[in-house]
């Protein structure tokens, strides 16, 4: 703030006494530059919502660091201080407990699957949908039912629909596809399918937690890459087209690189939701049949042991991973990223 | 044939094959589960693979089910309906009461630490509702406010507010500086502007941020599950219908009658407010 202080700022402070045209007197009582009398405002408006930020977020967080560290059960949570013993003994139970870097294994998988899946079949969808045809409105607000829909009724028909004993995939498998027996899609964590011959294990409940994942979120890929879509300048198409180039590849070199940003943010910013997902996997299949991501273990130490400790430490490690993979990513991506935009 | 003529017809049918498959998997599941809860239960166990269901069968008894009270022998969703739209429109409220001050300061207002704070309300979304839902869980058991609909109302605040600032921040920056010159030329301090000036501007922006986070927190469940599970008075309907769920005696079609009873509003909202939504929410997509 090096703003050359004006007149105003020189004269000794004014009488308070509110004189009458606004314009001309505000300067004298307020001697203080634009600059710094707007660095004001902005600090004036900004703190509401920075307090607000930093009593639901940032606090709990912090709260959660503490946790980590100290043994804490629920029932004694009420007569404990904010510093009681440290140790690190939650961090041991964490990563001795059986099943945690399997689970940190399966969230990854999850995680990159899902991701990719929703994006590639949001562009997909975007393009497809570039060109106005009757009724594209209307099917441009369809399409976005799976993102808008509550999960816990979409997971509900997605279990309905999928189940061995009364689901319309399995009927219509057997009566069209010729399956012997009911595939229960959600339960099993290995399925067995023959191909030419050989034989191969494929883990089903996650694929289908997967597939679900892509269905719900591909509308909101599809949604900015549409709108990206739209903001591309015909001219730069039209040209191509005069010269001869083809639909592929008019896609990669005059689209795609003007989609990249766009697509890559929404990777990120995937592959983060994806990653600390809970509710879906939770709905779906309770964390069973190999589909035990690392948020539904934060949730189970947390209420059927009440052990808050070892949930906060499960949820930390959690957010230290996902903050590696993304300083990994943007340490070999980011200047990328940022030259292209 | 030429490569180029081979594509285009190519991508032309191919075009026509992506959409219709779409139209397949967006809307298919919605039929089924509408489909479902007309159904009676029977009729789903013997013909699973059937696509409609014959006027003579056709029941609207699920529904009432769902919705009469638990007294009257029904899973009382009406009570959880309010339930939801209680907490849904408190966290608006509270949402917006929070989110508008902050973004009209990183849109607007060049301040000390201005790039640094809105850099944080990105950085609060990097944060796994996970690891906000244990500290939070302990604050509740603690303060005693476990099972409070004004306490969940807080709690989503937290889920909501990054969203919200984002997408007012976007709109935002698009009004005119010389509009807000003009007002405090005429006199307005700084909060007369914002209130007189910028939020009737921005009302299509406060509406769409509004209807959006109204919808986070009707469909929002992991807090709720996390909360009021202990209190089924208290439960929204996103949780009355995971709990109906585990009920062994609840049979398919009644919960399917109770994903639609949960779905409707939302869908209601949506197409009453599709372009505004979408509009709000990629407003500066196309300039990343």
């Amino acid at each position: 703030m090096t703003t050359p202080t004006t007149s105003a700022d020189q004269r000794p402070g004014a009488p308070d006494t509110p004189p009458a045209p606004a314009r001309g007197a505000r300067r004298e009582r307020r001697p203080l530059t634009a600059s710094r009398r707007e660095g004001r405002a902005g600090l004036a408006f900004v703190s509401p919502t920075f307090v607000v930020v930093l009593v639901v977020v940032v606090l709990p967080i912090l709260w959660t660091v503490l946790l980590a560290f100290q043994h804490a059960k629920l029932v004694d949570i009420q007569g404990m201080g904010l510093f009681g013993h440290w140790s690190l003994a939650n961090f041991e139970q964490v990563f001795d407990s059986a099943g945690f870097w399997s689970s940190l294994g399966t969230t990854l998988l999850y995680t990159i699957g899902a991701t990719f899946g929703s994006v590639a079949l949001g562009l997909i969808a975007a393009l497809a949908l570039r060109q106005p045809f009757r009724g594209r409105g209307l099917l441009r607000a369809a399409m976005l039912l799976p993102y808008v829909a509550p999960v816990v009724a979409v997971a509900f028909v997605w279990e309905t629909a999928l189940s061995p004993q009364y689901g319309i995939v399995n009927d219509w498998g057997r009566r069209f596809l010729g399956w012997d027996d009911p595939i229960a899609f959600l339960s099993t964590r290995e399925y067995e399918i023959h191909l030419l011959g050989l034989h191969v294990d494929i883990p089903l409940a996650l694929l289908t937690v997967i597939a679900f994942e892509c269905w719900r979120y591909f509308p909101f890929a599809f949604l900015f890459i549409l709108a990206r879509l739209q903001a591309v300048p015909d001219g730069l198409e039209e040209a191509a087209k005069v010269d001869g180039a083809t639909p592929t590849q008019r896609f990669r070199h005059i689209l795609l690189p003007q989609l990249m940003p766009v697509i890559a943010l929404l990777c990120v910013l995937r592959f983060i939701m994806t990653f600390n997902k809970f509710d879906d996997v939770y709905l779906l299949t309770g964390g069973g049949a190999g589909t035990d991501v690392a948020a539904v273990r934060v949730y189970d130490f947390l209420t059927s042991r009440y052990d808050v400790g070892a949930a906060a430490a499960q949820a930390l490690v959690l957010a230290v991973a996902l903050m590696v993979l993304l300083g990994l990513y943007f340490k070999f991506f980011g200047n990328k990223m940022q030259e292209e935009s | 044939m030429t490569r180029a003529q081979f594509e285009e017809r190519f991508f032309g049918v191919a075009r026509w094959v992506v959409i219709a498959f779409l139209v397949l998997i967006t809307c298919v599941p919605f039929y089924y589960m509408l489909l479902l809860s007309v159904k009676p239960i029977d009729s789903l166990l013997l013909d699973p693979g059937s696509l409609w269901v014959s006027a003579k069968q056709f029941t609207f008894a699920t529904y009432t089910e769902v919705l009469r009270s638990t007294d009257d022998g029904g899973q009382g969703f009406l009570q959880l309906l309010r339930n939801s739209a209680l907490v849904s429109l408190g966290t608006v409220a509270l949402t917006l009461l929070a989110a508008v001050p902050g973004a009209y300061a990183i849109s607007r207002l060049k301040f000390f630490g201005s790039r640094q704070i809105s850099a944080l309300f990105l950085a609060v979304y990097l944060f796994p509702s996970t690891l906000l839902a244990v500290p939070l869980f302990v604050m509740f058991a603690k303060m005693g406010l476990s099972s409070s609909l004004i306490g969940l109302a807080i709690v989503y605040v937290a889920q909501t507010v990054p969203v919200a600032i984002y997408m007012l921040k976007n709109y935002l920056v698009t009004i005119p500086y010389s509009i807000e010159e003009a007002a405090a030329l005429d006199g307005c301090s700084r909060l007369q502007t914002v209130r007189k000036v910028i939020l009737p501007l921005a009302l299509p922006s406060l509406m769409a941020t509004g209807l959006y986070v109204l919808m986070i927190a009707w469909n929002e469940f992991l807090f709720a599950l996390l909360f009021l599970a202990a209190d089924p008075g208290k439960w929204t309907v996103s949780l009355g219908l995971a709990q109906l769920a585990n009920g062994i005696e609840v049979s398919k079609t009644v919960l399917m009658a109770g994903s639609v009873v949960l779905t409707i509003p939302v869908v209601i909202l949506f197409f009453a407010a599709e372009r505004l939504l979408t509009e709000g929410l990629t407003a500066g997509a196309d300039k990343s």
